[in-house]
């Protein structure tokens, strides 16, 4: 249950502005791949791109296609509700529910939609959910307890629980451990490996370390100046990015000349 | 030695100051002149509250002006001033409460709760007055008729009230419709109620007839006065729910009706009920539009959509404006006072729930 | 994959009979009409409120209509809606202007108070107290200005008229019970002194904290820092604010129609007499029917017009001065 995605000719706008302009790259099934690049680049604006949560901003509107296993994210007949479910997402504050227990919060997608779950498959869901975020050993004696009162990196695990539970395609993070300490955040690198096996795992990152160490394959975005749309420079297997850049740009951004 | 020197010597940083017993000297010499003047033009404890007060902001200026200078003098002016505009407010707030518990309790009993006027004329009253019984009838049928319409205003505004916020903060894109609402929502905060009775009064008069009074009409009109106040604080609560929370729940593939239902109202929820309170407590005090549509009763009428009714402000206004028995008046201030007690300690009740429902029910982040 | 549009593209099932549908055009009607009927829900209400404020307009204006075509000598006092309804005009003028004048520099007074002067951990209860205000019933104040305040003020009344009735404004006889018009004037000022004192509170503890600091930095004492930088943060907050408690003070009916024995305009404040709009309203309107009863409701419409334009120039102030101070 893991599909690659194909964007072809894509461009980003917000209302009249052109956010980010003519990408082109193949995502495969089953990898990491790390989006990375300077502030205001378009990365974390194309990365939303990938499951319509830019909609959510008024006027934000794309041009192209996006190819879920060949299926167009923006074919009109589509509903961005369901590409949501083959695409999950994890944001880069961790985000759980404050009025749902941490047992709710997992089974949030399920129960938010209005299906209905026996419990004992809530049950199993929710340990699996658990146990494939790292989580289930740290949690499982307090699963009603509310989710806001775990520690900012078991929020963050938990929102990935969340997120896996409605068994997506495809996991979207937008900087996921940008707002945690270190220790939190080698427990997501950890899990991100992991769950390389099962999903397509796409990651914005701002910490080149972390792409280096977490993903297959890494794509450089950059930004020709201010008002200037962000631009795919390179995308190549990671060692490729790190070690031999075939740009300038990415040459001087991954060894810490700019950024 | 030198240590010596030191402690007889002033600071330099607390030189040319008055020393703190200074304005305790200016203060007792307040309040002994104020008691001489006072006693000369006749003497009342609030004149010469008034009067001591008068002379102490003067004089405490005048010393500090001779000792400190101009500017430090009109600070402490200031100072005053603003101490004794804080003071003056609370005199009414206290008088008030005064007033109504001190003539309003003796009138509170078991019968004033759960009997109505029905049947209680000028005669019972004077009759009570001669004899020196007990006064007899009661609010019971007010405080139904204040239940009822109260109820009906809120089952009519808070559906529409919520879902206009919801209208304003979910879905609202910032167009002129949008700002249309909002800037109505504000205007509408500011309608007399007695027009809002009107409008109430004239609307039923033209669907049902002229002279149509009764609870729902009543309702309506409180209605009008209780939306835009739901519609303010429901607005400004789904606002503080964190963007992030919406997000998540779109990024689980969730609708956004259902989002809206599911997570950013039970978010939200604390808040808007306690402004769903507020506004009720707003309402329930009402007397103007009541008068202009539900009319005047003196027995219990449990029908909201037929007859008229009484809810406890207009019962308190007639007690007071035409005395069950004009000669015997005060059986009549007595009720009037009671029910008044009645009615500060039901909008108190609201208020106070309307805060611990703010607290106790908010949405418990560890951030 | 193939460079094929998904949307002409019909794609194979593991049958492998071609079928219409993508697992991403799936079809789930039903939750796309609640959406539609939620959002339809949400803005039905939105608009219902605008409905009902222009109703307010028309009903109103529809049940006043009698009173244009009516001969002046049938309008009560016999000469016309206008001669009707200017004096009351004039004198629910004067009540709000009383209000305004004693309720306004006191209201800034005690949200300076309660934002700048009283001890922090004070601070918060004594803005409950003075919300309390806020709380009493209007009913509650009319009857404690009938019994309490009006014969108190009687006493002080007489004393104006005797040593001050030169002045038009305290001319003699005082009313012997103390319900006039000043005496409701005084009611409403209680009335909107919370009005004011919480609008202006907010927008005195909004104040750049930064500013403030740069001030006493400067060395200047609390009131040149209050004058320095929070009286002109403010400025426009206190005038809407204001603005606001006068609207609320002209359509207050109940304190005025327990408090004042109304009548004929006078100048004096000190005498009976004078009328609101509202209370004119309230006092009648139980009894009314026919002309007289579109007489009323022509004057509801009046103080409707009035409030709203009050309301409206306050809310265009606040909304002017939100652009410009950059509190968001």
């Amino acid at each position: 249950m893991s599909k690659r995605i194909d964007v072809k000719d894509l461009n980003v706008y917000y209302s009249k502005f052109l956010a980010v302009e003519d990408v082109n790259i193949s995502i495969e099934a089953r990898s990491v791949t790390a989006f990375i690049g300077p502030s205001g680049c378009g990365k974390s604006t194309f990365l939303r791109t990938l499951n319509r949560m830019h909609e959510v901003i008024p006027g934000a509107h794309v041009e192209g296609e996006v190819l879920l296993d060949g299926d167009d994210l923006y074919d009109p007949a589509v509903d961005p509700v369901t590409v949501r479910g083959q695409v999950g997402m994890v944001f880069q504050r961790p985000n759980p529910f404050p009025t749902m227990s941490i047992r709710d919060n997992v089974l949030a997608g399920v129960k938010l939609n209005n299906k209905r779950i026996s419990r004992s498959d809530a049950d199993a869901l929710v340990e699996k959910s658990l146990r494939g975020a790292n989580l289930w050993n740290e949690v499982k004696d307090r699963l009603g307890r509310p989710g806001s009162g775990l520690s900012g990196g078991q929020q963050q695990r938990l929102c990935i629980a969340r997120a896996i539970a409605v068994s997506p395609q495809v996991i979207l993070m937008d900087e996921p451990c940008s707002a945690l300490d270190p220790i939190s955040t080698l427990a997501i690198e950890d899990l991100i490996n992991e769950l390389k096996a099962d999903y397509t795992v796409v990651i914005v990152t701002h910490n080149m370390q972390q792409a280096a160490r977490v993903s297959d394959k890494t794509a450089f975005f950059n930004i020709a100046g201010t008002g200037k749309p962000g631009k795919l420079i390179e995308y190549a297997d990671t060692t490729t990015i790190f070690n031999k850049p075939l740009q300038k740009s990415t040459e001087d951004y991954v060894s810490g000349r700019f950024g | 030695m030198s240590s010596a020197l030191l402690k007889t010597r002033r600071s330099q940083l607390t030189k040319g100051r008055l020393p703190g017993y200074a304005i305790w000297v200016v203060l007792g010499t307040a309040v002994v002149l104020a008691a001489a003047v006072s006693a000369l033009i006749g003497f009342d404890v609030l004149v010469w509250a008034l009067i001591a007060a008068v002379f102490f902001v003067a004089g405490a200026t005048l010393v500090t002006a001779a000792a400190e200078g101009r500017r430090k003098a009109a600070d402490s002016l200031m100072t005053y001033l603003v101490y004794g505009a804080f003071v003056i407010a609370l005199l009414p707030l206290l008088s008030v409460i005064w007033t109504v518990l001190e003539r309003g309790l003796p009138g509170l009993s078991y019968d004033f709760f759960f009997t109505s006027m029905n049947g209680v004329t000028g005669a019972t009253d004077n009759a009570s007055a001669e004899n020196g019984t007990p006064v007899l009838g009661g609010a019971y049928h007010a405080i139904v008729g204040t239940l009822q319409i109260t109820l009906w205003a809120t089952l009519v505004s808070v559906p529409i009230g919520l879902l206009a916020a919801v209208y304003l903060v979910e879905y609202g894109r910032g167009g002129a419709l949008d700002r249309a609402i909002t800037f109505f929502v504000d205007v509408m905060t500011g309608i007399p109620s007695i027009v809002a009775g009107l409008f109430a009064a004239a609307l039923f008069a033209l669907l049902f007839g002229p002279g149509t009074r009764t609870g729902f009409v009543a309702s309506v009109a409180l209605s009008v006065l209780m939306i835009p106040v739901v519609v303010r604080s429901t607005e400004e609560m789904l606002k503080i729910v964190p963007n992030e929370l919406r997000e998540a729940s779109y990024a689980l593939g969730v609708r956004k009706w259902r989002t809206i239902v599911k997570v950013v109202v039970p978010t939200a929820i604390s808040g808007i009920a306690s402004g769903v309170t507020l506004a009720i407590a707003r309402v329930v005090g009402e007397t103007a539009p009541i008068l202009v549509t539900a009319g005047f009763a003196s027995s219990i009428n449990l029908n909201v959509f037929g007859g008229w009714m009484s809810t406890l402000p207009t019962f308190i206004y007639y007690q007071i404006l035409t005395p069950t028995s004009p000669t015997n008046i005060d059986a009549s201030t007595q009720r009037a006072w009671a029910a008044a007690l009645i009615l500060i300690i039901m909008v108190m009740l609201l208020n106070v729930v309307a805060r611990l429902v703010a607290r106790i029910f908010a949405p418990r982040t560890s951030r | 994959m193939t460079s094929v549009r998904g949307a002409q593209r019909p794609t194979s099932d593991p049958k492998g009979t071609p079928v219409a549908t993508t697992t991403l055009t799936r079809r789930d009607a039903a939750g796309k009409s609640g959406d539609r009927v939620f959002s339809g829900a949400a803005l039905g209400a939105g608009i219902l409120i605008l409905v009902v404020l222009f109703g307010v307009a028309v009903f109103l204006i529809i049940q006043a209509l009698p009173v244009l075509g009516a001969d002046p000598a049938d309008i009560t006092g016999g000469e016309g809606f206008g001669a009707y309804i200017f004096p009351i005009v004039v004198g629910t003028v004067i009540a709000a202007a009383i209000a305004l004048l004693l309720a306004t520099p006191l209201g800034i007074g005690v949200a300076l108070f309660i934002s700048h002067y009283a001890p922090r951990r004070l601070a918060m209860t004594f803005g409950y107290l003075v919300d309390l205000l806020a709380a009493i019933p209007s009913v509650v104040y009319g009857a404690w200005g009938y019994a309490v305040l009006a014969p108190r003020l009687a006493v002080v009344y007489g004393w104006l008229a005797e040593n001050l009735g030169w002045i038009p404004l305290f001319a003699g006889p005082a009313s012997q019970t103390g319900k006039t018009i000043l005496t409701a004037g005084i009611v409403l000022a209680v009335m909107v002194l919370p009005i004011i004192t919480s609008l202006s509170r907010e927008i005195f503890l909004q104040t750049p904290t930064l500013h403030e600091e740069a001030a006493l930095a400067m060395g200047a004492t609390r009131l040149e820092m209050i004058r320095m930088a929070v009286l002109p943060f403010a400025r426009a907050g206190i005038v809407s604010a204001a603005m606001l408690g006068l609207g609320r003070a002209l359509g207050e009916t109940m304190a005025v129609a327990l408090v004042l024995s109304g009548g004929a305009l006078t100048a004096s404040l000190i005498q009976s007499g004078n009328q609101t709009i509202a209370a004119e309203i309230a006092l009648n309107f139980p009894e009314a029917y026919g002309l007289r009863l579109s007489e009323l409701i022509a004057a509801g419409l009046v103080l409707f017009v009035i409030t709203l334009a009050v309301n409206i120039i306050a809310r265009w102030i606040i909304s002017r001065h939100r652009e410009f101070s950059g509190a968001n």
